[in-house]
């Protein structure tokens, strides 16, 4: 089976035409609808959910949000009932809920109860450094992980596969605050090659960016290698082989390809949980990304930031998917097709 | 074979790289005479609010308060050029400096310094100790009208929430949208939550600084910031952990500084819990408590075991005749048996039914807190007390004194939160009716320490006001209402580029005033 094979399958008798309705809108779009409609229904559950759980959260909200704002040293009961009446906290929960709804669907996330800033601009502030981050420890990842794992999958078992695994093994096993403490240790105190931490000068992008992706990379090699193991040993590959075509253009022309379906899916779910869960390399290097912030805002009882937080990550989830499946129709024309018949 | 077309392709290839592109940047180098001082330390800057973390605006000498503090602990003029007392010591009024202006060009005006007062008396600032009946303007300045006499008003008068900021700053709401102060320093960049860059202000009319820009970046992890000061990524690195200090202090690349500050770690008991409200019980926790131990190992500086609850640099508070609480655990197993506490089967001790055990709870804003605190959860079950760690927010102390439950409370209190101690001890101590105050101690009073704290604000005597202050110290050190574990150390990594850095133990400032580069 090549991929020419596919179309004349798609218009063979046996199959059904795709509803007329469908015909019209283009994959792309009814792709973006689906998601829509999820993305609406994640936010209210989001909010909805994160709203319950601060409120079932132990301890006195105004205390906490005392300490959030003024300091260990300077919080104290007076300062944490001045905060209560200011923020209405003694409001009963069910009236609170109500009116974080009202403000919701006004598109209104509030102010920060610890900084009193929009939570909006935070969240954009702290969104933009974020996905920096994660775009930059995403394409070290894949710099090392694709080259790697492919060599390694097309000869399984060689050489080149157990080196990989060793490798992978031991990035996956080193903690990241650890890695990111040897790198700097390494490339920034003993070679003076890049900046230690910080966000404020060229090149401090490149040491949290290698701590991450390093740590990405191990599985990614992984997922790479048995992808291409897998398209190696494919009659289609071997009959490309057959035919004529050296490993080279064997492997550009049916290998990568097909390998790349199951990298892209594993690589998105990778930029969900860089997005999501790197709160340790950003506090490390100072980074001021959304992770760091969101831990911030649980220890300070700052709810709206929280809730922000939870509404613009849940969506991102949802919006990162999207395009893992827009991704994927692009390079799979299965897809577009299996997609375009049933949707 | 169904390739893409060449331009999707391109684009393909060009997403792909895309982010690859933003790694490599070239390391800029700034000339010689305008280069940037650099400090970092732990502190975020999540509000603009004087009340909040307006302290790192006046730290970095963007804003002024009234009164300042010289190196040696004394009163100087800040905004204020001088100030007069008077005779029934109920009126303070302070004068202007003459043609003070902020940075925004406008004249600092009595109104404006008014303004700032009276939002510092918040719940949550300094002010709110002082008995202030009413703040009024006069041509030159302002005038403090109090109910009764308050001699560290001075001090209370140099702590940053009470710093003066432009009118242009405050938006219609009233918040706090920008920084115009009137030091020698003008912002130049606002970054929440981390950065910010400020430049010296040409209408400053004191000595010309010779560091010309500076800037401020939080970096939350201490090993990170000891690293950057390391790589020359700082010159200034505040707050290093103690493995740090000892890796910098053997390398040329920083010089290290350390200051003990006016700070105390120290367990705040219930004295009316049945388990400790006895004083020799209290005398049993701290005889058995190693301070030297775990200022050894937890801090790796032997000298700051807590001898007494005032350290060394409060002077007048501190009493270098007292003698220091020692560690003895035999001393501490015979009193406690003295007041009938017995081993029990499990090793706990018992009294009657009643077993001797407790909860310490503690909060992570300070890292070796957590550190500290199963330390002292190991050297009380060796004595035979068992003690569950609890680990939570610093909200948490106040908030257990107030509902009562609060048993043990591992806390770090900061007694120099201006330079005159007066005003954080009279609201432990003498607050809440004499009961204690929220970081004072809990369910416990003492008439000497009442009569004393009350006297001391119209007290002018020197000597008679270091009499009052030695008996507060000498009643807290025998009744144990708290039990002082361990002082503090500020340290500053500094590089070795800069002439003039200190490091003031009241952290009202960074000196940059102070700091020029090396020849």
């Amino acid at each position: 089976m090549n991929d020419r094979s596919l179309p004349l399958a798609a218009s063979a008798p046996g199959h059904d035409a795709p509803a007329p309705a469908h015909r019209t809108l283009p994959l792309a779009a009814r792709i973006v609808a689906q998601r829509g409609t999820q993305a609406l229904v994640v936010a209210v559950l989001v909010s909805t959910l994160a709203f319950v759980m601060m409120r079932l959260l132990p301890g006195d909200m105004a205390y906490r949000i005392a300490a959030g704002r003024y300091g260990p040293d300077m919080v104290t009961t007076a300062a944490a009932e001045a905060v209560r009446a200011e923020l209405g906290l003694a409001l009963p929960w069910t009236d609170a809920l109500r009116q974080w709804w009202g403000h919701l669907l006004h598109g209104n996330l509030g102010v920060s109860a610890v900084t009193g800033a929009p939570v909006v601009d935070e969240i954009t502030h702290q969104l933009g450094h974020t996905l920096q981050l994660a775009l930059a420890a995403l394409a070290v990842s894949c710099a090392i992980a694709v080259p790697l794992g492919f060599a390694a999958g097309l000869r399984a078992g060689g050489l080149a596969d157990r080196g990989t695994l060793v490798a992978s093994v031991l990035l996956r096993a080193m903690p990241p605050f650890v890695l990111g403490i040897v790198l700097v240790s390494v490339l920034s105190i003993q070679w003076n090659l890049v900046p230690a931490g910080g966000h404020d000068a060229h090149g401090t992008l490149l040491l949290p960016a290698l701590t991450l992706g390093l740590g990405l990379s191990a599985t990614a090699m992984r997922v790479a290698r048995h992808a291409m193991a897998a398209v190696g040993a494919a009659p289609y590959f071997q009959f490309a082989r057959t035919k004529g075509l050296d490993d080279t253009q064997a492997l550009l022309r049916h290998g990568v390809r097909n390998a790349a379906i199951p990298l892209v899916a594993y690589l998105g779910v990778q930029l969900v949980y860089l997005v999501e869960g790197v709160v340790v390399i950003e506090t490390l290097f100072a980074w001021p990304g959304i992770g760091h912030a969101l831990v911030h805002a649980i220890f300070g009882r700052d709810v709206p930031m929280i809730q922000g937080t939870a509404i613009v990550m849940g969506l991102l989830f949802v919006a990162l998917n999207a395009l893992v499946d827009l991704a994927c129709a692009a390079i799979d024309p299965r897809v577009r097709i299996a997609r375009g018949r049933t949707c | 074979m169904n390739l893409p077309s060449r331009p999707r392709r391109r684009l393909l290839h060009a997403a792909a790289l895309s982010p690859l592109l933003s790694l490599a940047a070239p390391v800029a180098a700034a000339p010689r005479d305008d280069r940037m001082v650099r400090v970092i330390g732990p502190w975020e800057l999540s509000s603009l609010d004087p009340l909040r973390n307006g302290y790192l605006f006046s730290r970095m000498q963007v804003t002024e308060t009234l009164v300042d503090y010289d190196a040696g602990g004394r009163a100087v003029p800040g905004l204020a050029q001088h100030w007069r007392l008077s005779p029934d010591q109920l009126q303070w009024s302070f004068t202007l400096r003459d043609g003070a202006r902020f940075h925004d060009g406008a004249p600092v005006r009595p109104a404006d310094v008014a303004a700032a007062l009276t939002r510092a008396r918040h719940a949550a600032g300094v002010l709110g100790v002082a008995p202030i009946a009413a703040i009024a303007t006069d041509a030159h300045g302002v005038r403090i009208r109090l109910t009764r006499p308050f001699a560290p008003l001075p001090a209370l008068l140099s702590h940053s929430s009470t710093q003066v900021l432009a009118p242009a700053s405050f938006a219609p709401d009233g918040n706090v949208r920008a920084i115009i102060g009137s030091g020698p320093y003008r912002i130049v960049d606002l970054e929440p939550p981390q950065r910010f860059t400020i430049a010296a202000f040409d209408g400053w009319q004191g000595p010309r600084p010779a560091i010309r820009r500076a800037s401020y970046l939080s970096v939350g992890r201490a090993e990170m910031r000891a690293l950057m000061a390391e790589g020359g990524q700082a010159e200034l690195a505040f707050g290093l952990d103690p493995g740090s200090v000892a890796r910098l202090a053997r390398g040329t690349a920083v010089r290290v500084h350390t200051v003990t500050m006016p700070r105390t770690t120290t367990l705040k008991l219930d004295a009316a819990h049945p388990s400790l409200r006895d004083p020799a019980v209290r005398r049993a926790l701290s005889l058995a408590l190693d301070r030297r131990g775990i200022a050894t190992a937890i801090l790796r500086d032997p000298s700051l075991a807590a001898g007494q609850l005032f350290p060394p640099v409060l002077a007048g508070w501190h009493d270098a005749g007292l003698a220091p609480l020692a560690w003895d655990p035999s001393a501490a197993r015979a009193l406690l048996a003295a007041a009938g506490w017995q081993p029990g089967r499990d090793g706990v001790l018992q009294r009657g039914d009643a077993r001797f055990a407790l909860t310490l709870r503690t909060f992570p804003d300070r890292p070796e807190l957590p550190v500290i605190a199963t330390a002292i959860q190991e050297q009380w079950r060796q004595v035979g007390i068992a003690v569950r760690v609890a680990i939570g927010n610093s909200g948490d102390i106040p908030l257990g004194h107030r509902d009562g439950s609060l048993e043990i409370g591992l806390m770090s209190r900061n007694y120099g939160v201006v330079p005159d101690a007066y005003g954080t001890v009279a609201q432990d101590f003498a607050g809440n009716g004499g009961e204690g105050g929220d970081w004072g101690p809990m369910h416990w009073s003492s008439p000497d320490v009442a009569q004393a704290l009350a006297a001391l604000p119209a007290t002018v005597d020197a000597d008679a006001a270091r009499r009052l202050r030695q008996t507060v110290a000498a009643t807290l050190q025998q009744a144990l209402p708290l039990i002082p574990v361990v002082w503090y150390r500020q340290t500053l990594a500094a590089s070795p580029h800069l002439h003039g850095v200190s490091i003031d133990p009241f952290e009202r400032t960074y000196r940059l005033t102070d700091l020029e580069w090396a020849r």
